[in-house]
């Protein structure tokens, strides 16, 4: 019900590199995932709100008061790559 | 020495605050312990010059230590969330909850294993290695909080907290015979609690007994101004004390009881044999339905791969974490997310993405919050008639090892009676209830009893809870040798 | 749509606009703002997406918001949430984007003569340095990441595709500018991209009601250069479907330096965001306090303005319109109606957005405010004129003179001179010797030929360096002529 190509396109989108023999596994494994969840397409829902937070809060707001920021050797220490006091990635294709 | 280590928390900090016994020596006690991990329950834990936090034996807890699943962020100390792609991550801040426990004088063990971003039921997920069931080396301690359950009872720390999304806190101690509360949805801050699937997480604790989950609950429950889904628990946690389950109602959902599948004889004798206790307490049994409750999984693994599949895109080799190095940005970030994450991360990322991406959103997430609101509604329905649902934790015992990798399914069925609890939000809670041979032969395992109720009845359920455990009288000391019979 | 040759193509213009908030804070966590610091200085595990971290929502955004909302005459929701929009790219930390998707702040607005679909809150995502290249994004070599401006709170307005013109979507863009400059909520600076204007363009045969394919602007990041691109994308399109091709939907990057466009990849493979509810926030349901507070916030603004000038003060549609629009000019005025002592504000708002725009434009001058000719000194200026203590060339001369040092106008009367002349004796003697001068024009005059009575005029206010009064002397001119 998930074919290949279906699985390729969604390692796209998800940024995963997966071998040919993975796309085979996650397609047959997604595909019994899924035919279980199909379950559920066969309640009436057509009435039912859906449920996005289990508790009922609203404006829960932050004052807009600055606090210390990180220091910058602290944040660049946890990078992989830093230069120039900042992140250094690949330049991305446009 | 291994006496202190048969104490409960409770037992060791009123030992400590009465003078008998000295913090440091039952933190050493525990830290010995832990150095000897045989069943790869830590990650992490204490070296013997590790700095003493002046002034935590004075506070509430004593200097008591306590183990931390690995997905708690600890200032300065590496949290991995059982992830190669975290495994040299030391963050800059401490979690809510490890502020809290810091603040009431808890000492940090440990950080214990578990599995991948909290995504398995048996902790066969971990980039680290399987956590053994202390009762059953050759068994699993369940999941996702494996490690912090096999710790507790094992013996390598008077109690832990872990977070539960879909059983994660509670499948495991049932697994290995100790007490695991899942609380109300916005309890407990999930500030610093790397997430898994935002919507359902909760931190909760591990115990040996209820009276300590009680304790541990107050330590770490509370509004925290970075986490705007967090409330706290009105008027806070009291502690246990109740003897009798008088005038109480308990339904019996028979969807996750009589008529679940794949349920095992010797758990649902036992759970027979713990109604038939409720009702000596002058507990009142009936059975009630929950009919959106055999949906639970499906929606719930849906909506938190769906998730999931966003929360863990940060981990791109830009900021933090493992990079693969490459010329090219995409080839950076595939090879990377490749390299750094574990089969079932792969498989939730590409479920959750697939459930969103364009043309599957209605049919698949739409539908899942859809069944979220029907689950929730039948819960409501059920606690107009009854003060609590009751539901053994686990259809099964512990399981060995290997038994369900390559059915993903099985698997995710582990989680059939406790899913349904997060997708509610309402809290719940399991305690051992006894010993049970799996089907088709095998040692006597712990099995547990799930008691839920309605959102922030935590204080109630605790008390039944304890009423419930006295009458029990689980001795939860697995056999020395880790070989149950 | 395929092109029939000779048919005229009218443009569809909609803009989609970024507005970053001059808040204190980012839009969900506690570091400051900052323009131009060192990079990577203002951030925090939050900012970068470090696991664990939690948003938590500017009040004061939100309150932002409100106000644009309401200044937009949006309607505002009773309940609006945040959504994650998924995609990877190295400045935006948690790989998805905090914003709104299907319960936005405000809907169905209006500025001016545009309809505004909807405005919504989001967070602003971090620069990239792209080492090597000058300019835009390009292939190959690395880039550097600072999440200073990472988080900075945007407000995104979209609006109904009711532009027909580039220099129409330039004007529209400049009100909108003043409007939200007037409001205080953000620096709306175009160069330095607090105020980021994209465009959505599609052309379709005159009189046709459906819409041709669009195409979406980016980078045009000044009003010239906001014209300039879309006059460019306009006439691509045009040449298009003159030629019988189709318009492809695509997003192109304008280039200043040559007025060309190039064509963008998308960022996203698919365009598929996966967009679903933040469950790290709980929704904004605006309250009547916030509602009202962020009413009385309000400031007068340039439509409600325009309409006072020309209801209230009585001004011409065009002086409003300028006074109203170029917030600097109303601004100057306002101060120069205060000081006023005997002007109208008329007279004034004549000397303002006449001669003081043109003297100014001259001396190259931007902000009204800034220069050496004072409101006060202008008021004065435009009061002399019209009690015909000066000539009106001479009030010239004068706001020449405090444009360009600046001082007052009575003294620079007095000390150059030219006051007008108020004594007919004299003005009658300087009317005949002109009369004298002129003998064909006296004749022409004579004859009724009103216009030679220019060339008498003329010579006059020579002799007079204009400080005689025009009227007075035609008076004077057709009594001695007797025409
Ligand atoms: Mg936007
Ligand atoms: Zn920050």
């Amino acid at each position: 019900m998930i074919d290949r190509e279906q699985v390729l396109h969604v390692a796209k989108l998800a940024r995963l590199r997966l071998t040919d023999e993975e796309v085979d596994r996650m397609a047959g494994e997604l595909s019994g995932i899924l035919e279980h969840v199909e379950h559920i397409s066969e309640l009436d829902l057509d009435d039912v709100e859906p449920t996005a937070h289990v508790i009922e809060l609203e404006n829960v707001l932050r004052p807009d008061k600055p606090r210390p920021s990180w220091p910058r050797e602290d944040v660049l220490g946890l990078a992989p790559d830093a230069a120039d006091g900042a992140f250094r990635v690949p330049s991305p294709q446009a | 020495m291994s006496e202190l280590l048969e104490l409960t928390a409770a037992e060791a900090i009123e030992r400590i605050a009465s003078g008998e016994l000295s913090s440091d020596e039952y933190w050493d006690a525990y830290r010995e312990a832990a150095s000897g991990d045989e069943l790869n329950a830590y990650l992490w834990h204490a070296a013997e010059e590790s700095p003493v936090d002046e002034g935590a034996a004075d506070r509430e807890l004593r200097g008591a230590p306590i183990a931390v699943k690995d997905i708690f962020c600890t200032n300065g100390v590496v949290t991995t969330a059982g992830s190669r792609i975290l495994e040299h991550n030391e963050p800059l801040y401490d979690a809510g909850a490890i502020t809290r426990l810091r603040e009431a004088g808890a000492r940090i063990l440990g950080k214990t294993n578990m599995d991948e971003f909290a995504m398995g039921s048996s902790n066969e997920n971990s980039a680290y290695g399987d956590v053994l069931n202390p009762w059953d080396r050759s068994r699993v301690p369940g999941g996702s909080s494996g490690g912090s359950a096999a710790a507790v009872a094992g013996r390598l720390a008077p109690w832990a907290i872990g977070t539960d999304t879909g059983g994660s806190i509670r499948q495991p101690a049932s697994l290995c015979g100790i007490v695991g509360m899942k609380p109300t949805y916005g309890a407990v801050s999930r500030y610093g609690m790397i997430a898994f699937a935002s919507s359902l997480d909760q931190c909760g604790p591990l115990t040996r007994d209820v009276t300590d989950a009680a304790i541990l609950l107050r330590a770490i429950e509370g509004r925290d101004h970075c986490d705007s889904t967090s409330v706290g628990i009105e008027g806070g946690v009291a502690l246990p004390s109740r003897e009798d389950l008088k005038g109480l109602s308990f339904g019996v959902p028979r969807e996750l009881a009589g008529d679940a599948e794949g349920m095992e004889s010797g758990v649902r004798a036992n759970f027979e044999r713990t109604l038939a206790l409720v009702e000596e307490l002058g507990g009142e049994v009936s059975e009630t339905e929950l009919p959106h409750a055999p949906h639970g999984i499906s929606a719930y693994y849906v909506l938190a791969p769906a998730e999931a599949s966003a929360n863990l895109a940060r981990y791109d080799g830009v900021r933090f974490g493992l990079r693969t190095a490459a010329d090219d940005l995409t080839e950076m970030y595939e090879s990377t997310r490749r390299d750094g994450f574990g089969a079932e991360v792969k498989r939730r990322i590409m479920l959750g993405t697939y459930s969103l991406a364009s043309g599957y959103y209605d049919a698949y997430y739409g539908r899942a919050q859809r069944v979220r609101t029907k689950i929730a509604e039948d819960f409501d329905t059920a606690f107009e008639r009854f003060d609590y649902i009751v539901t053994p934790t686990s259809p099964t015992v512990a399981f060995e090892l290997g038994e369900r990798t390559g059915d993903p399914l099985a698997m995710y069925m582990s989680d059939y009676c406790t899913v349904p609890m997060p997708l509610a939000g309402i809290p719940a809670i399991s305690i051992p209830s006894g010993l049970a041979r799996p089907d088709g032969g095998g040692p006597k395992l712990p099995v547990g009893f799930q008691i839920a109720g309605p959102a922030f009845s935590e204080s109630g359920m605790l008390d039944v809870a304890y009423a419930l455990e006295r009458a029990i009288g689980f001795d939860s000391r697995p056999p020395s040798n880790g070989s149950a019979r | 749509m395929g092109a029939v040759s000779g048919e005229r193509w009218e443009p569809v213009i909609g803009l989609e606009i970024h507005v970053q908030l001059s808040t204190k804070t980012k839009m969900f966590c506690g570091c400051s703002l900052s323009f131009g610091d060192e990079p990577n200085v203002h951030t925090c595990p939050v900012c970068l997406g470090h696991p664990g971290t939690l948003p938590t929502a500017n009040e004061q955004a939100i309150r932002y918001g409100l106000m644009i909302a309401l200044a937009l005459e949006c309607e505002v929701a009773a309940r609006s949430s945040f959504h994650r929009k998924n995609y990877f790219y190295p400045d935006l930390p948690k790989g998805y984007q905090i914003s709104q998707y299907d319960e936005p702040l405000a809907v169905n607005g209006r500025l001016g003569d545009v309809r505004i679909h909807r405005a919504h809150l989001e967070e602003d995502a971090a620069k990239l340095i792209h080492l090597g290249e000058s300019g835009r994004i390009h292939g190959s070599g690395s880039s550097l990441v600072d999440f200073n401006r990472g988080g900075t709170p945007l407000v995104e307005i979209v609006t109904e595709p009711d532009i027909r013109s580039a220099a129409q979507a330039r004007e529209w863009a400049q009100l909108l500018r003043t409007t939200l400059r007037q409001l205080g909520v953000s620096d709306v600076n175009m160069e330095e991209g607090s105020l980021r204007v994209d465009g959505n363009i599609s052309l379709r045969p005159a009189g046709s009601e459906e819409l041709g394919v669009k195409t979406e602007l980016k980078n045009m990041n000044s009003f010239r250069f906001l014209e300039r691109g879309i006059e460019a994308e306009i006439a691509r399109q045009r040449a298009l479907l003159q030629a019988g091709e189709e318009v492809e939907q695509e997003t192109f990057h304008f280039h200043p330096e040559d007025g060309s466009l190039t064509p963008l990849r998308s960022k996203e493979y698919a365009h598929d965001y996966r967009y679903f509810p933040e469950p790290d926030l709980v929704p904004v349901a605006p309250t009547e306090e916030m509602v009202v507070e962020a009413r009385e916030a309000l400031p007068e603004l340039p439509a409600a303005r325009r309409e006072r000038y020309v209801s209230e003060v009585g001004l011409s549609d065009e002086a409003a319109a300028t006074l109203a629009f170029q917030s600097a000019y109303g601004e100057y005025f306002e101060r120069a109606l205060e000081s006023a002592d005997g002007a109208s504000a008329t007279a004034i708002a004549n000397w303002v957005t006449g001669e003081l725009v043109a003297t100014l434009r001259q001396a190259g001058e931007e902000d009204p405010l800034e220069s050496k000719a004072t409101p006060a000194a202008v008021a004065t200026l435009a009061g002399l004129v019209e009690a015909k203590r000066i000539s009106h060339g001479s009030g010239k001369q004068v706001l020449a003179k405090l444009v360009a040092e600046g001082g007052d106008p009575a003294a620079i009367v007095e000390s150059e001179g030219l006051a007008q002349i108020s004594d007919t004796g004299e003005l009658e003697k300087v009317v005949e010797a002109a009369i004298e001068a002129e003998p064909e024009a006296a004749e022409a005059v004579r004859g009724g030929n009103e216009k030679a009575a220019g060339r008498i005029m003329g010579a006059v206010m020579k002799q007079t360096k204009g400080r005689a009064d025009g009227g007075e002397v035609q008076r004077l001119i057709r009594e001695k002529l007797g025409s």
